[in-house]
Parts: structure tokens; sequence; C-alpha cells
């Protein structure tokens, strides 16, 4: 699964990656909800996730989590200043002491992906499980990583990063393109 | 009183919420209670509760339509955690269907809302003066009415319109529809568009009670006993759950059983006359049609690694079904497909759908109408009576039946609204002899997706369900399809009685806690099963105590079924099986043997500690089981003429 770090490519010292769902695989079983409560609190309280999932009946369903927007409209909205980008991982982080709950971040994201913790009404945002508890650590892995990855069954959710995702789409257009050739190079 | 032996009861316990309302819907008044630590440790959740509610509270003898029925809903310890197909709850009461022990298991979102709102088991009586939806917000429980805003509508409008209202598109929500509004004994509860508390006509008794829906939403965090060793072993299983153990749920879905049960001869075909079809053999109507030129996508409840559930898609260009999405399986595939002959997939789908919104059970939906074609072609009933032909494969009759049947509107509403049984009396009254030799149900429940012909354990099996005709209760039928013993034969009575109670009483505790029975093979063993128990409980049980549970319960709802009037006799397959044959297939000329099912039956209460002339438990075994208070209450309150 690519969520090691080291398979992340920085482009000008930055990340900009984020927790993208395929649809396609998708069944909206809300495990990723619950797991992100859980690793971040220590009981499952999906109302508290930082990973949305959605469903359109009676077919579509997807989940959706920070997109790590460059010049974050959620960070320019809030009036606390309590909001700011990691340069290095693209994550929002929130100053818990300066939020002051009035959603104005939530209003402006055009996702959809930041809420309100219901018990202390400050800012949820994807950390990447960054923040997650120590003890939930996998010991094999050593150190944070996604835990809706690492529990959804169908493999649906990945890390990617807007490079990869240009390289992918280049490499199928290419394939798509030029399958004659490459055809003939096979043979 | 009863006691889990031979483990300590912690004094803190996590997992349930221990909470307990009952709700007076005659006066409005809720209550909140608390389960007591004994009690959870004792019966689990699910059914356990459900049985033991039912027996404590019910009084016997009463009409399962009357303000006097109780409608129990229960979960057990799991709903909201990650532990798959954990997002499930039951639905219990006296069943109209077949007068004895109702019960229906569905999943969903139900099950996580209703744990997030805190609440473990919910107890309604009386019956409302209008109708009323029972909303648990959190800690805000109460009844709203609905008469203008639902009463008519299908379940998914009621679902749709309820989380516009609630302004919350993760309402959980589960509904009656027209059928159980009308109290068709085939009443089902919908929630989440596809998921169904379909058995028994617990519909019905929602609609008895003026009740329309129940709405759960909840904000409070779920703590587990143990969470490290929990998550750990969470995650393993949630990964085992979408390896190879649940592959036939999940590729071709259990319709890829079409195939392999027509192999054996036993795919029930044309009503039970035959266990093989040629639409099946020749690659028309199985798994692989179905999920080649229809599935479109395959969705999992709340919770679930699974995602079982096929959603099949006609496309916009059909003349009758444009655009049209049901919810398929087997048993959904046989009530509407084999059993009436039917391989029209849109029709099948169309069948589902309207079972589905309108709010009956779709399994005796279809073996209720397959039972009406096969009259049909009889001459029993007629074009005359219905208006219109039924004989086996129609297709828009089908689905004009099936409309009727639900709305109980025409001939076909009249006779056939209310199930097999009903029907077959209601025909014989009407001087249409040996009607109900066409029904085929046990106890009063239509029959599951297994022809019996050639299934001897399985005859049992099914026969001896508390709720009548099952195959949720013990999974005997892999006895005959795995070949465990032979099925064709009456050998070794007790052995297959004692294979037949290994399944029952492990299934119980499934049902118990409550998880999805497809995800039974994702446990190394029922120890592994009960460890997940300890982990969120802090119960200590172990595998030994925990299936010692599972049989205290299937007995005690046996015990009710006794207090009801239960007899030996009820534990009987339909006629059919015993005097018409196929005439094609491996089961082919193949008849049940009278002596030697009864010889089996006995096997298997000789196995159970039950009395093998009666079948009823002995003072001995219910003991054993700590179901003291069952003694000397089994006895029927009074002659009445309420049984078969």
């Amino acid at each position: 699964m690519a969520t090691a770090r080291s398979k992340t490519k920085k482009r000008g010292g930055k990340m900009h990656q984020f927790i993208m769902v395929d649809p396609d695989l998708c069944t909206g079983c809300e495990t990723c909800e619950s797991v992100c409560s859980f690793v971040h609190e220590g009981t499952f309280n999906p109302i508290n996730t930082r990973i949305h999932r959605v469903r359109i009946e009676p077919i579509f369903n997807i989940a959706l989590a920070c997109q790590k927007c460059e010049d974050s409209p959620c960070v320019r909205s809030c009036p606390e200043k309590a909001l700011e980008q990691d340069n290095s991982t693209g994550s929002i982080i929130v100053d818990e002491d300066k939020c002051n709950g009035c959603g104005f971040c939530i209003r402006a994201c055009d996702f959809g992906v930041i809420s309100l913790n219901i018990n202390t009404q400050k800012a949820l945002v994807c950390d990447l499980c960054e923040n997650m508890k120590e003890e939930f650590i996998d010991p094999e892995v050593g150190e944070p990583e996604p835990q809706c990855i690492a529990v959804c069954p169908k493999e649906a959710i990945e890390l990617k990063n807007v490079e990869q995702i240009g390289e992918e789409t280049r490499i199928e257009a290419v394939k798509r393109l030029f399958s004659e050739q490459l055809e003939e190079y096979e043979n | 009183m009863t006691e889990a032996k031979n483990i300590t009861i912690p004094d803190e316990i996590k997992g349930y919420t221990q909470t307990r309302l009952d709700v007076d819907l005659t006066t409005g008044k809720v209550t909140e209670t608390r389960l007591s630590n004994e009690f959870l440790a004792n019966w689990i959740g699910g059914y356990g509760f459900g049985a033991k509610v039912l027996w404590d509270e019910l009084k016997p003898g009463i009409d399962p339509l009357s303000p006097d029925n109780i409608f129990v809903w229960a979960i057990g310890p799991f709903p909201g955690t990650i532990l798959p197909t954990s997002s499930k709850y039951g639905v219990f009461a006296k069943s109209p269907l077949t007068n004895m022990f109702g019960m229906s298991i569905s999943s969903g979102s139900i099950g996580a809302q209703a744990r997030r709102a805190g609440v473990n088991l919910i107890v309604f009586k009386g019956k409302a003066a209008e109708p009323v939806v029972f909303v648990v917000d959190d800690d805000d429980r109460y009844s709203m009415s609905c008469e203008d805003l639902l009463w008519g509508k299908g379940c998914w409008d009621t679902e749709e319109i309820l989380r516009e209202e609630f302004q919350d598109q993760r309402l959980a929500v589960m509904a009656i529809g027209p059928g159980g509004e009308r109290m068709s004994r085939l009443g089902c509860i919908t929630n989440d568009r596809n998921r169904q508390a379909g058995r028994t006509g617990m519909g019905a008794v929602m609609g008895s009670k003026n009740l329309k829906a129940i709405a759960f939403r909840g904000t409070k965090p779920i703590s587990v006993a143990k969470p490290k060793e929990f998550y750990q072993l969470a995650k393993k299983l949630i990964k085992v759950a979408n390896g190879p153990a649940t592959s036939k749920y999940r590729d071709l879905g259990t319709p890829a059983g079409l195939t392999s049960y027509n192999k054996l001869g036993m795919m029930p075909t044309n009503n039970y006359k035959e266990g093989t079809w040629e639409k099946i053999t020749n690659g028309e109507y199985t798994g692989e049609t179905l999920n080649e030129d229809w599935i479109v996508k395959k969705v999992a409840c709340s919770q679930c690694s699974v995602a079982c559930d096929h959603l099949a898609r006609v496309s916009k260009n059909h003349p009758d079904y444009p655009n049209l999405v049901a919810s398929t399986d087997i048993e959904l595939l046989y009530a509407f497909g084999t059993a009436c002959g039917n391989a029209d997939w849109p029709t099948v789908f169309k069948c589902i759908e309207l079972c589905d919104d309108l709010g009956i059970d779709g399994i005796s939906g279809g073996v209720t109408a397959a039972m009406a074609c096969d009259l049909f072609e009889e001459g029993i009933i007629t074009k005359k009576d219905l208006g219109y032909e039924l004989p086996f494969g129609s297709t828009k009759n089908l689905v004009r039946f099936t409309e009727e049947m639900i709305r109980g509107e025409g001939f076909a509403g009249e006779v056939f609204g209310d199930g097999t049984l009903m029907a077959g009396k209601r025909l014989e009254e009407m001087g249409r002899e040996n009607a109900s030799f066409h029904a085929m149900n046990i106890k009063g429940l239509e029959m599951p997706a297994f022809d019996l012909h050639g299934m001897t354990s399985f005859a049992v099996g099914e026969s001896v369900s508390i709720r009548g005709a099952c195959h949720l209760r013990n999974g005997a039928y892999g006895l005959d399809a795995k070949g465990k013993f032979d099925r064709f034969a009456y050998d070794k009575p007790v052995e297959r009685g004692n294979a037949i109670i290994d399944v029952e009483d492990i299934y119980a505790v499934i049902d118990s806690y409550i998880i999805c029975k497809f995800t039974r093979g994702v446990y190394e063993d029922d120890d592994e099963m009960t460890k997940v128990y300890e982990l969120v409980t802090g119960i200590p049980h172990n595998g030994d105590s925990m299936k010692e549970r599972g049989n205290a319960i299937v007995t005690l709802s046996k015990c009710f079924n006794i207090r009801e009037g239960w007899t030996r006799a009820d534990d009987h397959p339909p006629e059919r099986f015993f005097k018409e044959a196929h005439t094609k297939g491996p089961a082919k000329g193949v008849t049940l043997d009278e002596k030697g099912y009864q010889k089996l039956l006995s096997g298997y209460y000789e196995a159970r500690g039950w009395d093998t002339e009666t079948g009823i438990p002995t003072e001995e075994t219910l003991k054993d089981l700590g179901l003291d208070f069952v003694i000397g209450n089994l006895e029927p309150p009074k002659k009445k003429g309420g049984k078969k």
C-alpha cells in the first residue's frame, strides 16, 4: 500500500498529498469514519471523523477528506488565524487554543471536509493521522500512517499527490493514444 | 434466575449502553431503565434479549395484531465499533404469520446510529391513537405524529422525507410501507433502502401499533474494554472478511448458488415441482449472467467489509422499468424467479422493488406468488378469479399480482395478501379443495431457497427452526450440500441431530451478538469469536460458555412456542415433499419418507435433551441451562383454534 513517506515525491520541498477515494471501489461501509475518530480519540464516534462518507442513492458511494489546497480558503477565512498550512505536508493545522468554533472554515471549504468536534467545538481536519494515538500505531510500521487507508476493506482509499495523479494520467493517455505502437514493441 | 456459569461478571461493562426504553404507545409514556450486568452476560444481545423479554412479558395466547403484542427492538454490544458487520439490529414479537416466536434481523446504519444515541433495547407496548414515528435523537426520545406526512407512503419515500425533515442525510430510519400499514401478515420493515427485517411479519406488528417508523441518530462516543487489543484483532478480521472466507458473498454473490444448487437438484423450481431448471443449465438465469448483464454496484452496510448487496440496474431504454435499481440476492432470485418459473430479469427486479418499497417480505411474497402460479396451472384458481392469467413464467402479470398482493387489492390481495397458509385456508373455505397442498411453508412461514426432496438433514433443520421455514436459524443445508451425511438416507439420527445443534447454537450466538452470518468464517474458531466479545465488553465468556448461552436462547424461544400451543406436528415440511417427486434431475423420483423423517426428528430432540416423543425440553435440560423459571409454565393458556 502506497502510504510510506518515501514513496511520495517532494516538489519544491513541498508534498501536496491527500486522501483520494475510488468511487468504483468504495462501498459506503463507513469503516474509515469510525476508525478516524477511534485512532485520534480512543473511542468510536464517526461524528468526529475527518473523512466523510457520502452516499447518493441508490448507487454512488465515496468518502472525502481534506484536499490540502494551496492557498487554502479555510486558512484565509479564519478570523482567529487558528488555521495554518504545514509547508512540507500541506496539512491544515488547527491551533485549538485559538479556534473558537465559529465555522468560517467550514463555510469556506469547497469540499465540505471540515467539521467541528462535537465535544470541543474545535475544527477537525484530516491530518493524515500525524496526531493519531501512539498505542494504535502498527508496530510493524513504527510510525503514524493514515488509518483509514490501513483498514479500508476494499483498498479504495489512497494517499496521492498531484504529481502522481498527473503522471498516472499521462501514462494512461499514452497507452490509449499509442496502443498500436506499444503492441508492436511488445511483440 | 439464570446464570452464565463459571464466569465472573465484572462491575464495569463496555460496549453495551445498558439502556432499556419502555415505550407505551397507548399513553405515549417513555421510561428508561438500566439493564443489569447479569442480564447482559446471560442473554448477550439481539435474539437473546428478544427471547427473554417475550418469555417474561408477553401474555400467552394473545392475538399478534392486537395491542397486547409486544414489539421488541434490540442490539448487542458491537454496533458502532469497527467489528465487521456489526451494525445489526433485531426485532421480536409474537408473529402474525406463524402465531409463534417472531423475529427478524436487519442491518444498514440502524445499529450504529442507535448505539451512538445510547439505546440497547426498546420494548414497545400498546397502540398509538394515530400513526406515529418514534424518534431516538440522542437523549430526546419521543413519538411524533405523522399521519399527513407519511401514512400511505412507501418505505423509500418515508426514509427520504424523514431525512429531509430532520435535515440529516444520515438519519437512520426503519419504516413500514402500505403492506405493513394494512397489517398484511407478510409486512416487513425496510431501512437504508435495501435492507429489510423481512421475515415473520414484523412490519404488520408495527402497523398494528400505528408505528409507521422508528428514526435514530446519535453523537455519543463508544468505548470498548480493551481498545488496543480490539483494534489489532478488528484490523485482522476486516482483512480476513475481505478474503477467501467471504468471496462467495462478494464476487458473484449468493446468486452463484443458483448453479450449484441446480446441480444438486435442490434449486426449487415451479413451486417445488422440480429442483432443476433448464434456464439455469443453459446459462440464462445464473449468477454469472446476472453479474455480467445487470449488476452495476456492490454496496455495504455500515461497518461491513463484505459488501454483499448486489445492485442490479435496468437500462433507461427498457419499455416498462427504465432505470429501475433493485437489491438482489439468491433468495429473491429464487422467490420471484425459479419458484415462479420466471427468468425475465427485469420482472424479478421489479417484484423485488415492490416488496422492498411497499413493504412485504420478498421471500414470502415470491413464494406466495409461486403458489398462485401453481394453483393457476392446476385450475384451482382461474383467470375469472384474478382478472388475468398467471401461469409459471408470467412476467407483467406476475408484477401485477405482486402489487395487488402487497396492497391487498383484488382477488390476489384478498386471498394471497397474507401469505400461503392463509391463502390455502381461504381457498379451501371457498370450496377449492387441496389448495393448501401448494402452500410451501413451515409453521406458516414461506420456505427459503432449498428444495427438501433429497435433503434429509435440512428437512429436519428447516422444520425445527423456531420461527418457521428458515435457513438462518441453523445452516443445516450445509450438511446435505457438503455431503456430511447421506442426503437421501435416514441413518444416524442422533449424530445428525448433534450436527444440526452445533450450527443452531452458534447461529443463536451470532444472532445475539448481532453480527452477519456471512462473517461466520472469518473467525479462526468459536474462541476467537468469543474473544472479540470479551475485548469489547470485558465479560470473560469463553467458547463453551458462549455456546451454552446459544443453547439456552434456542431452548427458551422454543419454550415460547410451546406455551403458544406448539406440538411436534408443527415441525414438519409441507406434504409435497412426501407425496410428489421431481420428474428430472438428481432427486428424480425421490420423496421424503415419513417414518424416516420422524426418526431423524426424534434424533434431533434426543440430542437436544428434549423429550423424544413430544419434543418438549425435559426438566433436567431446562435446569442444566438455567431455565428453571420455565418449569411449570409451558402449558398453553387454553385451547385456541390458532394453529393449523
